[in-house]
């Protein structure tokens, strides 16, 4: 019995790491506050109160760094942390003394507190040239040079409702980029260079032309191999024939970059969820830092901060002011690549006269 | 090992700046990790050349479970040895990601002695990244996990690790236990969780309410999202206090609610709750005021997912109103009939909601008997291509015109 081998036992129960003072008061939270930046406190009808601090984070964590949270959470707050659905870390205090020793204590580890209602919170990403093989641009470098740009944003709450930024470094989304006030796109431009040589040993021919949404792959003999041929100018550059067969790459440094999309929502407090429209087609890798994505993001996000209403997010105050308005007052070019020529594209052209001058 | 890190220009531009440093991670990891100093190498080779340099990943995994590790290699296995082998591990995370020191601390020691040192607190689908180890450790990793009680999470064509809002632990608007159902629906699915066989990959997320804090809408192919049917709970004198402090009610709230349900007079807040579409809007503005109602739930939607393959979509309405009560089994019978739809007539990788575009939203309804309700469509169709089944012949029973 002792060999057999433990499967299918599943995650850790929750319970093992709820503090006391949220075990008590489970389903009981009667309302909550945002104290000041990065802190709220929620109240239960017990009368107890907790508050949460909220640390900003880059994601990609040492285990060095985890264990001096896991410091902090034992001075603090009894061993209790948590992460949140967008990177950051947060504190569970029941000791309304320990917030500021604890946030001088997260600055000097070189983590700002912020992120709360009308703030910029942390950049959902993905992992870009740390890990994938799929990147079109990286990933943690764009997020900290963006962010780096708009940290006030994160620590202070002037902004007119929340924003939310994405990224994601190719088509494949692993971040939920296209429902983001803001998404950051990594986007390859030149079609697959096909791999003659070696494709009929590493690949299912008819799986590779199956994989393509738009026809552009056909078997081919070349060489007097049993190979495939790409009809270039139908591909749009999906990378789908990449992802199952490893001899269709398409990254390519003089071709590569970033998009930028604007408008999308998740949550469906007063207008509903909407996916992010292309803005800016195109922007240019340029490592390490970035310049054209951080100017372009702290334009976009300045726009709307200086012309929405309160709590009008990115996409509720371009569907007011009209698309046309929009790319005028920005500035960016409106070219052919902003015409959806995919599926359903008419549904998105313009069919009616209510249009502004 | 300070003076063995290789030189790193261009990275160490990102080391300065306000916000956390991804490099100063690395480079902390670096200290004793020969994978961290050569994945330091590696990135500033990609940053100077402009491109990835990581493979395909073959197939790796521990032995009885077929997802829960991404496999990856790098392309240049002679400079970089110490990441040639670089997989991912996917752990599940606890529900609502609460940990405690002590559970950290023992995965930080796994790692520290089986892997790079560097991890994703957490990766988008919620589990616990642990990033870059070779072929050879994820049995004994796996078996040390097992020890401290983290399971793996699912990758490939399986059920996606679960995840949820904070929901009651630290939500009052939580309209049912996002945790609890998070943990119990994972527990239920542990099969198809760990053991890749459907098209492809399917993903459940959870939030408490329409504010969908985990973005379920946009990133699960089933949405599970708390709602409420009765009225949305008033404090009045609270709603005195609040305009008492100077908030525009009839600006701030009231101009904003979709639904144009709310009146103001200047003393009182009136809400026709019968035309309320539970967007939260007001109770967002007003927490100490207003609270959904007593009635709570979910709205079940199905089928968002990204682009790939056929385009973006996000989940639509599958049930309006559904208790969220264990053992859940009116939702989990309907799953049991989608997954047996999709996994007998859907495309490889072609996930449940371009599987409902390709044969019909209302033909997939008819096969997993659920009734088409007004509540699924924003609006009727407006194209009268409609595709009948069945028609009648002269002298078909039924049919009137013949039988006058
Ligand atoms: C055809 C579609 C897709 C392909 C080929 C793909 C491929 C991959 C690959 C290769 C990785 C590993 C990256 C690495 O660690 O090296 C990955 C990670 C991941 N993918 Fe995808 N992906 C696809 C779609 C999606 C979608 C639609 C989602 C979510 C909605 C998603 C969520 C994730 C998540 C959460 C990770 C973990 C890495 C992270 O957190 O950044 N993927 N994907
Ligand atoms: C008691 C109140 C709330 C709690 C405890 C709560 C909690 C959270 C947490 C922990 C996150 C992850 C956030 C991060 O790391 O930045 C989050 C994300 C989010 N929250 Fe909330 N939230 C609350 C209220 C709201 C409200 C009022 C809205 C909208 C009006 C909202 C909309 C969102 C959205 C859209 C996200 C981001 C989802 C994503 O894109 O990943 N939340 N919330
Ligand atoms: C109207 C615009 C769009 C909307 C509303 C939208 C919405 C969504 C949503 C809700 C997801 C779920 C993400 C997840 O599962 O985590 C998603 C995923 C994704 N999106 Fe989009 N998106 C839009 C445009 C795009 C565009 C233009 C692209 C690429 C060019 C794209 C690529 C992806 C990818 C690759 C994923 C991962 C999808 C998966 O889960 O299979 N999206 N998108
Ligand atoms: C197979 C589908 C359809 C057929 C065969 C059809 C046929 C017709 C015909 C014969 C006319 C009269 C043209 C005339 O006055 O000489 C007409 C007018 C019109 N149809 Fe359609 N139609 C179809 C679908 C639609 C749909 C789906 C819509 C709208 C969503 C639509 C909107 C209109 C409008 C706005 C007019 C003009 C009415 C007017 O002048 O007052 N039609 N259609
Ligand atoms: S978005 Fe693309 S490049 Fe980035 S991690 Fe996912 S699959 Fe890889
Ligand atoms: S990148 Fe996409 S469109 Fe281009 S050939 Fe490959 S599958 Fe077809
Ligand atoms: S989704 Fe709703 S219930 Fe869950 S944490 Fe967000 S606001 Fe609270
Ligand atoms: S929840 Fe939304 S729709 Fe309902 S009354 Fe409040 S603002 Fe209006």
């Amino acid at each position: 019995m002792t060999d057999e081998r433990r499967t299918d036992y599943g995650p850790p129960h929750y319970e093992r790491f709820l503090p006391p003072i949220i075990k008590e008061n489970y389903g009981k939270w009667k309302y909550h506050e945002v104290l000041k930046p990065g802190v709220m406190v929620h109240v239960s009808e017990s009368g107890a109160h907790l508050y949460s601090v909220r640390a900003a984070s880059s994601r990609l964590l040492s285990i060095e760094k985890i264990r001096a949270y896991c410091d902090l959470a034992d001075k603090y707050c009894g061993g209790y942390l948590r992460f949140t659905s967008r990177h950051n870390v947060e504190f569970l205090l029941s000791d309304a003394k320990n917030i500021d020793p604890l946030i001088a204590d997260l600055k000097k580890l070189g983590h700002p507190v912020g992120g709360l209602q009308n703030s910029i919170s942390a950049i959902v990403h993905t992992q870009g040239w740390i890990h994938c093989h799929s990147a079109a641009t990286d990933a943690s470098g764009v997020v900290k040079a963006v962010m780096d740009d708009l940290l006030e944003y994160f620590t202070e709450m002037k902004l007119p409702g929340k924003l939310r930024i994405a990224l994601a470094c190719c088509l494949n989304m692993c971040g939920a980029v296209h429902c983001s006030d803001i998404a950051i796109l990594g986007i390859h431009r030149r079609p697959p260079r096909v791999d003659h040589e070696n494709l009929h040993k590493m690949c299912e021919i008819p799986n590779v032309s199956a994989s393509c949404p738009t026809a552009a792959i056909r078997p081919a003999m070349v060489g007097g191999k049993q190979s495939v041929e790409v009809l270039e100018e139908r591909c749009m550059f999906c990378a789908n024939c990449f992802t199952v067969c490893p001899s269709m790459p398409l990254a390519d440094p003089l071709n590569d970059g970033v998009s930028i999309w604007v408008g999308g929502k998740v949550s469906n407090a007063r207008h509903e969820p909407m996916f992010s429209k292309l803005a800016i087609p195109f922007l240019p890798n340029n490592p390490p830092r970035w310049p054209e994505v951080t100017e372009a993001i702290r334009n976009l996000v300045e726009l709307w901060a200086k012309n929405a209403r309160k709590y009008e997010r990115m996409g509720e105050w371009i569907e007011r002011i009209g698309w046309p308005k929009f790319f005028r007052m920005s500035g960016i070019e409106f070219r052919k690549e902003h015409i959806d020529d995919f599926k359903h594209a008419g549904l998105t052209f313009k069919r009616s006269t209510h249009l502004t001058f | 090992m300070a003076e063995s890190l290789p030189k790193t220009p261009m990275l160490d531009e990102l080391e300065k700046g306000g916000w956390p440093s991804f490099v100063k991670e690395i480079k902390l990891a670096a200290k004793k990790s020969p994978m961290a100093v050569d994945l330091l190498g590696l990135l500033e080779r990609s940053y100077k050349e402009k491109i990835g340099h990581w493979k395909h990943g073959g197939i790796v995994g521990v032995m009885g479970y077929g997802g829960g590790v991404i496999g990856r290699y790098n392309d240049l296995p002679e400079v970089y040895p110490n990441i040639s082998h670089f997989h991912t591990i996917r752990v599940n995370q606890p529900a609502g990601w609460f940990y405690k020191s002590d559970a950290l601390r023992s995965i930080c020691d796994i790692w520290e002695k089986r892997g790079s040192s560097l991890t994703n607190m957490h990766g988008s689908t919620g589990d616990i990244i642990l990033l870059g180890t070779r072929t050879e450790q994820l049995e004994p990793i796996f078996a040390e996990l097992s020890k401290v009680d983290f399971d793996l999470g699912g990758s490939g064509s399986d059920v996606r690790t679960p995840s949820c809002c904070c929901g009651m632990a630290r939500c009052e608007w939580a309209c049912y236990d996002t945790m609890r159902t998070c943990y119990d629906f994972t527990m239920k699915f542990q099969d198809e969780l760990h053991r890749p066989a459907f098209p492809y990959k399917f993903k459940f997320k959870f939030s408490g309410c329409p504010n969908d804090c985990v973005a379920s809408i946009a990133r699960a192919d089933m949405s599970i999202i708390g709602t409420w049917r009765d009225s949305i709970q008033m404090d009045k004198a609270a709603v005195t206090e609040y305009a008492k402090n100077g908030m525009d009610i009839q600006s701030e709230v009231v101009d904003n609610c979709p639904a144009k349900c709310m009146d103001w007079d200047g003393k009182e807040l009136h809400i026709e709750n019968s035309y309320c579409r539970r967007c939260m809007h007001c109770i967002n503005v007003m927490p100490k005021a207003l609270r959904p109602g007593k009635d709570r739930g979910a709205t079940i939607l199905l089928g968002s997912k990204a682009p790939i393959v056929e385009g973006a979509l996000l989940s639509s309405v599958l049930i309006p109103f559904i208790k969220m009560e264990p053992p859940y089994k009116e939702l989990t019978d309907i799953i049991d009939r989608i997954w047996e739809l999709w996994c007998e007539e859907g495309k490889n990788r072609e996930r449940v909601g371009e599987f409902i575009q390709r044969v019909g939203l209302g033909n997939f309804l008819e096969a997993i008997e659920v009734d088409p309700v007004p509540e699924m469509v924003a609006h009727p169709r407006e194209n009268p291509y409609v595709f009948y089944e069945e028609y009648f012949e002269a002298g078909d029973e039924g049919s009137e015109e013949e039988e006058k």
